[in-house]
């Protein structure tokens, strides 16, 4: 049973350093158009200089506005736990 | 908190405050924007709470509560601001009304002016960050009592 233990550990070891072996070189991803076209519209579209302001508040808009509910959730659950201090 | 610390924190405080209003105000520009910023000026609140004491802060609480429903309620409004076309649609940019300058192409400083309706973001999650984070440690220092050494 040790022993299985032991294999199955190299096995994943194994599997990992393969997946590091096979990896493409830092910096050259495989696809590459979304930032291809986030780098080369966003000062046209978007109007910023920072593209990745313009992707956090702009493309990605939607997604910044969960971030905040989930800044306002934390806000209110340490309120919630501490509000004994409020009166 | 000793004398050393309370003379240190009334000097660097109020440059935390303006790097921390930089930080938001650049967000389009440079790199940062309103989380980091707002982070950055509430640590300056975290050191001033920490270092004065907390109880003498307990007045604060209502106008870092109104600064959260503003940042929020702003952020929202500046989203369905572009509902004509989708929602967070960016409408101000390059449109010649606020924030709306064109943008120089290539790489460049970069001018306050532009941006459309990011800066006017980078602002309202700025004061929701401040509001958010300060009202937090405040909470965290008056729970855990008193401590004027």
């Amino acid at each position: 049973m040790k022993w299985v233990r032991v294999g199955a550990l190299l096995l994943v070891v194994g599997l990992l350093f393969g997946a590091a072996a096979w990896m493409r070189p830092f910096g050259r991803p495989s696809l590459a158009e979304m930032d291809a076209y986030f780098i080369q519209k966003a000062q046209a579209e978007a109007g910023a200089n920072n593209v990745v302001t313009s992707v956090v508040f702009d493309y990605r808009g939607f997604d910044t506005l969960g971030e905040a509910t989930v800044l306002f959730c934390a806000v209110v659950g340490v309120a919630l736990v501490l509000r004994r201090v409020l009166r | 908190m000793t004398v050393v610390v309370r003379t240190v924190a009334r000097i660097i405080a109020p440059m935390i405050l303006a790097f921390g209003g930089y930080v938001i105000m650049h967000g389009h520009l440079t790199p940062g924007g309103g989380f980091q910023g707002g982070a950055v000026a509430a640590s300056a609140l975290a050191l001033l709470a920490i270092s004065f004491g907390f109880g003498r802060w307990k007045g604060i609480k209502a106008p870092l509560s109104f600064l959260e429903d503003l940042g929020a309620l702003a952020f929202v409004a500046l989203g369905f601001l572009g509902i004509g076309y989708t929602f967070f649609r960016n409408v101000l940019a390059a449109s010649g009304g606020l924030f709306g300058a064109p943008v120089p192409p290539g790489p460049n400083p970069g001018l306050l002016e532009t941006g459309g309706t990011l800066p006017l973001m980078n602002w309202a999650v700025g004061l929701k960050v401040i509001a958010g984070l300060g009202s937090v440690v405040l909470l965290l220092g008056l729970f855990g009592g008193e401590d004027d050494r």
